[in-house]
Parts: C-alpha cells; sequence; structure tokens
C-alpha cells in the first residue's frame, strides 16, 4: 500500500512541480502546436493535397513527446541532483522505481496532451482524416516513442549540472530534430544527410509513426525498432556510469 | 546503554584527498551526540557513510545492525542533509506528504507541522520561503517517518541567532522524546548547548570525545593576554602552556597551569603590562584540541 501511495504521490507531485512552472509549459506544450498551426495548417492546407499536414503530424507528433522527455526528466534530474534533493531521498526508504516511474509518467501525460491537440487541430483545422485504427497506432507509437528520450534526457541529467544540462538539451534537441526529418520530409534531402539520420532516434520513431499512414522511406520497422532499443540501452548505461560517478564524489 | 550505530576503523578518500582517516564511532541510543570539527574535517562524509548514500571504502559501517544503506534501516531513520533546497513550486504540505508516503508509520502531518513550527506555511511554495524556514521544512522532512534515529548535517548553518535558537529548541524536544540524535556541527557553542556528548574531529580523524563538561576539563585553564618581550616560541616550550600565539602587541596564552606561569612570566620579564586573565570557553578549548592534533600529526 505505502509503495502504491509513494508511486502515486510521486508522479502526481512531479507533475504539479512542472505544471506550475510556465517556463517549461509553455514552450514544450505550445511551440509543437504553433508550428503545427503555421506548417500544417497555414501553409500546407493551401497545397493541392493533404500530403503536408498528414506528414507533420507524425513528426511534429514525435517533436513534442521529446520536449518533455529532454526537459521535463533530463533538465528535472539535473536539477533534482544539484539541489541535492536526489541524495536526500537516496537517504530515505523512497523506492527508485517511485522516482523513474514519477518521471516515465510525467513524460507521458504532457505527450498525451501535446498528441491530443496536434490531433485536434490536424482534424479539424487542417482536415486530415484518418482511419481510427490509424490514429490510435500513431497514439500509441508516440507514446511509446517517449521512453528512448526519457533515456536520453537521465542520460543528460546524470552527467549534466542543471544549467548546462538546460543547454544540452537545448543543444541536441532542435538540431536532431531537424536533421531526423521532422521539419522537412526526409526524402528532399541529400544522400547523405539522409544517411547521417539513421544515426538519430528522433529519425526511428517518426519513420514508424510515418509507416501508420504510409509515409515513411520504407525501412522496415524491426529496423527502427531495434535502434530504438539500442538507443535506449547505450543511453542508460551513459547515465548508470554517470550516477556512480556523481555517488563515488 | 544500547549502541545503535557504529564505524569501525572507517577510511574514505575523494581521489587522494583523504576525508576520513580510520574513524571509531559509537552512537548511544537516546543520547544527543555532537560531531565538531572545523569545515573540511569529513563530518558530512561520515554522515553520508551512515546514511549509506555511498560504502565505505575501508572499514565497517553499522546501523541498527544492518548495513547503513538497507531499507529496515532507512525506514527507522531520518536525515537533514546540507542541501540547497527542495522542488521550489511544490507546497509545503505536499512536500511532507510525499516524505511521509516513504514510511510505514509516519507522523500526523498536523504533528510536524507544528513540530517544525511550520504553522500558516503549509500552503506556501517552498521556494517562497525565507533560509530558516526551509531549513525547517527539511527538519520535519527528517522526521516524517517518526524515526528513532535522525542525522543532522549542520542543521543551523547559514541561519540568523534567532533562527537558529528556534531550531536548538526543536532538536533539544526531539532529544526529549527519546530519540537519538546525531548531529555535525563547526558551532562549538551548538555542541555545548544541544549535545551530551561530542566527538571531535580534525582532518579525517576523531580526536577526542566527551561531555562538553570533559571536552572543557581536559584544556581546562586559563586564558592570558598580555604585552610582554617573552616570545611565543619561548612560551610554547613550557609543559603548562597549551597554545600561544601573537595577536596584535599581544601575546595570547592558553595554560592549565595559570598561577605557576604567570610567576615565571612576571620573573622573566618585569616590564610584562596590559595583562587579562580569562575563563577558556568551549572555543579555546576546541582550538587547542585541533591545533595539538596538527602539531602530533
Amino acid at each position: 500500500m505505502t509503495m502504491i501511495r509513494t508511486h502515486w504521490l510521486e508522479a502526481r507531485y512531479g507533475f504539479l512541480a512542472l505544471a506550475r512552472t510556465p517556463a517549461f509549459t509553455v514552450p514544450t506544450l505550445l511551440f509543437p502546436l504553433m508550428f503545427y498551426v503555421f506548417f500544417g495548417v497555414i501553409f500546407g492546407a493551401r497545397g493541392p493535397s493533404l500530403a503536408m499536414p498528414t506528414y507533420l503530424l507524425a513528426t511534429y507528433g514525435v517533436f513534442g513527446i521529446i520536449g518533455p522527455a529532454l526537459f521535463g526528466f533530463g533538465v528535472g534530474v539535473a536539477n533534482e541532483r544539484d539541489a541535492g534533493t536526489l541524495t536526500l531521498k537516496r537517504a530515505t526508504p523512497m523506492p527508485v522505481s517511485a522516482y523513474f516511474f514519477a518521471k516515465i509518467a510525467m513524460s507521458l501525460v504532457f505527450g498525451a496532451a501535446i498528441i491530443s491537440g496536434l490531433f485536434a487541430l490536424s482534424a479539424y483545422a487542417a482536415g486530415v482524416t484518418l482511419h481510427r485504427v490509424q490514429w490510435f497506432q500513431m497514439a500509441g507509437i508516440l507514446l511509446a516513442g517517449t521512453l528512448p528520450f526519457c533515456a536520453l534526457g537521465l542520460a543528460v541529467g546524470s552527467w549534466a549540472r542543471g544549467q548546462a544540462a538546460v543547454a544540452i538539451v537545448n543543444l541536441i534537441y532542435l538540431p536532431m530534430a531537424f536533421l531526423s526529418g521532422l521539419w522537412m520530409p526526409i526524402s528532399v534531402f541529400p544522400e547523405a544527410l539522409r544517411t547521417l539520420a539513421l544515426a538519430f532516434p528522433p529519425y526511428h520513431l517518426s519513420q514508424l509513426a510515418l509507416k501508420v499512414i504510409d509515409m515513411d522511406q520504407g525501412q522496415s520497422a524491426i529496423l527502427h525498432v531495434s535502434a530504438l532499443v539500442a538507443f535506449s540501452l547505450a543511453f542508460l548505461v551513459i547515465a548508470a556510469a554517470g550516477f556512480r560517478r556523481v555517488a563515488a564524489l | 546503554m544500547p549502541i545503535v550505530a557504529t564505524m569501525k576503523d572507517v577510511h574514505h578518500a575523494y581521489g587522494r584527498i583523504p576525508a576520513l582517516r580510520g574513524v571509531n564511532l559509537a552512537v548511544r541510543r537516546g543520547e544527543v551526540l555532537a560531531v565538531l570539527g572545523p569545515n573540511g574535517a569529513g563530518k558530512t562524509t561520515g554522515i553520508s557513510l551512515l546514511l549509506g548514500l555511498f560504502p565505505a571504502q575501508r572499514g565497517h559501517v553499522e546501523v541498527f545492525g544492518h548495513a547503513p544503506s538497507a531499507r529496515a534501516t532507512r525506514l527507522r531513520r531520518g536525515a537533514m542533509l546540507q542541501i540547497a533546497g527542495l522542488t521550489p513550486t511544490l507546497r509545503v504540505a505536499e512536500h511532507i506528504e510525499l516524505f511521509r508516503s516513504y514510511y510505514a508509520n509516519p507522523l500526523p502531518l498536523a504533528k510536524l507541522v507544528k513540530t517544525a513550527a511550520l504553522d500558516g506555511l503549509e500552503q506556501w511554495p517552498f521556494g517562497a520561503l525565507s533560509g530558516g524556514q526551509q531549513r525547517r521544512v527539511m527538519f520535519a522532512l527528517a522526521l516524517a517517518g517518526d524515526p528513532e534515529l535522525v542525522f543532522l548535517d549542520e542543521p543551523t548553518s547559514g541561519l540568523d541567532l534567532e533562527a537558529r535558537r528556534r531550531l536548538w529548541g526543536e532538536i533539544r524536544r526531539l532529544a526529549e522524546t527519546g530519540r537519538t540524535v546525531v548531529l555535525t556541527t563547526h558551532y562549538l557553542e551548538e555542541a555545548d548547548a544541544l549535545a551530551d556528548r561530542i566527538v571531535v574531529i580534525h582532518k579525517g580523524q576523531a580526536i577526542t570525545e566527551g561531555t562538553p563538561a570533559q571536552i572543557k576539563a581536559r584544556t581546562a585553564g586559563r586564558r592570558l593576554r598580555c604585552i610582554t618581550t617573552i616570545t611565543c616560541d619561548e612560551l610554547r616550550r613550557r609543559a603548562d602552556v597549551a597554545t600561544a600565539a601573537a595577536s596584535g602587541q599581544h601575546v595570547e596564552v592558553l595554560t592549565s597551569e595559570p598561577e605557576e606561569l604567570l610567576r615565571w612570566m612576571l620573573s622573566a620579564d618585569p616590564k610584562l603590562r596590559d595583562l587579562s586573565v580569562s575563563g577558556a570557553g568551549l572555543e579555546q578549548a576546541f582550538l587547542t584540541l585541533t591545533e595539538e592534533a596538527q602539531d602530533v600529526a
């Protein structure tokens, strides 16, 4: 009972703490929606087909769920490590699982809010029509796709201090999103950049999401899933090394 | 008296910098133990090892008969650490509720609020509190699980006099409820005011221990202050001189035999002037102890 309550309260208060921080909520919630309004609704809907708003639904969906995972999880861990909150909690009987459960739950809740907003905009403002199954598939892929970015956030947060973590996350987030084809279709990229995209986790997640609407590059889903699993494991190894280093200090 | 926590020949270093060099410590049930030492003496490292935040590189640490990091141990103790803060946007009551949820038999929220004198601040965001109020929240968190053993790492550092005295009152009340308290401090007055027993640590070693009265008696003596032609070196050569140091024109001497020393000094320097003799407080005693340790090292 105590354990369940701890998991619930950690998640609830982790969420509340972020929800009360406009510097976090405004950019992470509004940017993906705002970009979608500009490029998906205003520009995209003028085109001859709904290709652009449909493509961007998947890729801005990926862009959207990365934000809370990197900023909420990554910067959150860095800040709590900096302030000593993490050390204080390690001295208590708090189960470590509650800490990570809370951070992942927070990323999922914010991710779900962003996905809902994007879906509503694309269906009602841009006029994108998908089968009900496709909506659910895409939402499922995007939410599950939060996890590798939680791992990346954790890797950053375990090594960098608070303010440095913010800078590193910003440095990773936008270039990685762009080079993964989240803004412009990967098919318009030169050959070298298309190959380079394979090195970025958002590319693989966006390809999986684009598969739902048959707009992907045609590589196998197994490749993308394996790549995401491999990235996640690598990030977790980096994070574990980071925490070990801190504990030894 | 039963022992609740022990450290046996514990060594710990950060890279090449030693923090603890063979510390032995036994915490007895129901006592208030002050670990006293200057900054960098190894106090926080010692507390961290007792809390199981990281394992000791050498030696043995045990709390309630278990490893300090064991869950069974964590459930029975609480800690207030020297940390910068908690999530600033969460409210006082939310922080306390969260920490209460970690324990099997937590104290009621209302009782914690009252004990830590946080009445009326329950709905305040942590970040909006003053330094003293934030420390009291940390104090409430340390007590959340109704612990038998409480570690307080420099609980009053950075507090103004009034806030410090207030927290002292709360720590005393804690001891009155039968809990064991281990606190670290570099305020000698604090150790004297709160502790049943003091362990002085210096450069990673426990150099002496005893009741505040014993610690003072060990260097019982007087402080002489005067202007004289006798040099500090000459004074230090005498067995009855604990320390001697120049202070502007004056010389300050700490001695166990003030009358004997004074007779000698007056004969050696008949022109000795501006003499004052005063009792040595714990502050002086402490300086003497750490200086002795330094001379031996």
